[in-house]
């Protein structure tokens, strides 16, 4: 058993192409890189948000505001 | 050189791995600039000098014993056969092929991507003691990982001969183990005698975050190694050969590109999966730190080191997560072992080369399960148990072994940590008031020249 369909280098390599593991599944692969990335850009703006958020809850009024563009 | 094409082929070659070399500087370089960027101001020059003079130590002791070890070694010795004297004589210090060689133009070049392998291993190190090892101790050390025990591994498990791979099908293209599994190990070994700097940890053991003094460097220095990597993977090759000059089971007359073990690859094989597993560090380092810069620069380099035993083979998606995986790890494992053993590793590298390239080893196991190691006849194929039984040999026993005992001997005597008044003064604080006087000696003579 192989993942990637080579079992031995006892072969000519002008007859050999993709050597990759789990040939036949690249779909599934790139669904799954596919989900990965929006996901990930999903993740991003909502965290990006709450952070944003946070520190406005934090750091938002006014005098903290002053202080900030006076150390500008 | 027999023909025209012969000629062609040996001086492409040279060619390719001076190249590389010149390349794999920026690793240095990257190093030298995010270890004193991590570190506080009164400690830069210590931290810089610390890391620049393993280079002169680990060329000298790669040159008189660490390239003769290569390759004597592949079997053990004693594990699969003795010592192979004979290919390694052509390599000792007195061999002819060491010098300039009409006959030779490629031993020369192959010993210098090799040396420039040792000192990215002992740097790797460099890192994580920062501001409270000996430079003089620090400096005995890295020439034990820089010229023995990274070049020991290398020739068991990264050698077409070596006996991890004909044994265990081990399989590590571009050194997850072999040079990051191994530092990150041996820098644990070195940091469990060394201890945490002076304030690390709160009374109650929670550890306190240590700024780094300039993040833009660091994460500039993480760059230029990034870059450096390029010369790094592309020296882990060979760039052309013909079935007959590999001498296995290949038939026909398709030259290639191999991987160090002679198994055929391609140069744009590893260019996608380099930078699909960068990818895949950064993203998911960038998420699991929160967009922390220093952990999603460092995250990038995680996700490469895991990819990296299998990214001759891999698809790049595969490439992509297993990078994802390696980053995801190297991030959790740091703040647990961290909180857990109360370990100062001061930037992140026993986490981003060690967990992440022993994760990668252990993964490239199940990937690539049945893929054959090698060429070559009677050798075992790449399996879990194989890499799982490579990964400790990398991360525990040439590793953290040979880092806790001797810096438990240097520690003995005395040697091992600067002293306490020292680390709070600062290791430049002497250089820095004399600076300071003399700038003020000067400013006076000028004055009094008004």
């Amino acid at each position: 058993m192989t993942t990637t369909g080579i079992e031995s280098w006892a072969v000519d390599l002008a007859e050999v192409g993709a050597i990759y593991p789990f040939q036949g599944t690249e779909w599934l692969w790139v669904i799954i890189g596919l989900a990965t990335w929006i996901g990930w850009h999903v993740w991003c703006v909502n965290w990006e948000k709450s952070y944003h958020e946070e520190k406005i809850q934090q750091f938002g009024d006014k005098s903290k505001i002053e202080e900030a563009l006076e150390e500008d | 050189m027999g023909s025209n094409l012969d000629a062609l082929t040996t001086v492409f070659t040279e060619f390719y791995y001076w190249l590389t070399v010149a390349l794999m500087f920026l690793i240095h370089v990257g190093f030298c600039m995010y270890e004193v960027g991590a570190s506080r101001r009164r400690n830069h020059m210590h931290t810089l000098m610390k890391n620049s003079m393993l280079i002169p130590l680990v060329t000298v002791t790669f040159f008189y014993f660490g390239w003769w070890i290569y390759w004597a070694f592949p079997n053990g010795p004693f594990i699969n056969g003795g010592i192979l004297w004979d290919d390694a004589a052509a390599n000792s210090p007195i061999s002819s092929t060491m010098g300039t060689n009409l006959g030779d133009r490629i031993t020369g070049v192959f010993w210098a991507a090799f040396l420039l392998f040792s000192w990215t291993a002992a740097s790797i190190v460099s890192g994580s003691v920062i501001e409270r090892i000996n430079s003089g101790a620090f400096w005995i050390l890295a020439v034990v990982i820089g010229s023995g025990a990274w070049i020991i591994d290398a020739a068991w498990g990264w050698h077409y001969g070596g006996w991890m791979v004909q044994l265990l099908g081990y399989h590590d293209a571009y050194a997850s183990g072999v040079i990051h599994a191994i530092a990150g190990g041996f820098a644990l070994g070195v940091l469990v005698v060394l201890g945490p700097r002076i304030g690390k940890f709160a009374a109650d053991g929670t550890p306190r975050n240590i700024r780094p003094h300039n993040s833009w460097m660091v994460c500039i220095g993480l760059f230029c190694i990034y870059t450096g990597f390029w010369g790094f993977y592309v020296a882990c090759n060979v760039p052309i050969i013909d079935p007959g000059g590999i001498g296995g089971l290949i038939t026909g007359e398709t030259w290639t590109a191999t991987t160090i073990y002679l198994t055929p690859t391609t140069l744009g094989a590893i260019t996608v999966n380099f930078l699909m597993s960068l990818s895949g560090g950064m993203l998911a380092a960038f998420m699991v730190s929160k967009g922390d810069a220093f952990w999603t620069y460092s995250g990038g380099l995680a996700g490469i080191i895991a990819a990296s035993a299998g990214n001759d083979i891999y698809h790049p998606i595969q490439a992509m997560i297993i990078g994802m995986v390696g980053a995801w790890v190297a991030y959790k494992m740091h703040h647990w072992v961290e909180r857990r053993f109360k370990i100062d590793d001061a930037v992140g590298a026993v986490a981003v080369h060690g967990y992440a390239g022993f994760a990668g080893l252990i993964i490239a196991g199940f990937v690539l399960w049945g893929h054959p190691s090698s060429p070559y006849e009677g050798y075992a194929s790449i399996n879990p148990l194989g890499q799982f039984v490579g990964a400790i040999i990398m991360f525990f026993v040439l590793g953290f072994l040979p880092g806790w005992v001797v810096a438990k001997i240097l520690h003995s005597f005395g040697l091992l940590r600067i002293p306490k008044q020292v680390e709070l003064l600062g290791l430049d604080f002497r250089s820095t008031q004399e600076q300071r006087a003399a700038t003020a000696e000067i400013r006076e003579a000028q004055k009094s020249e008004i």
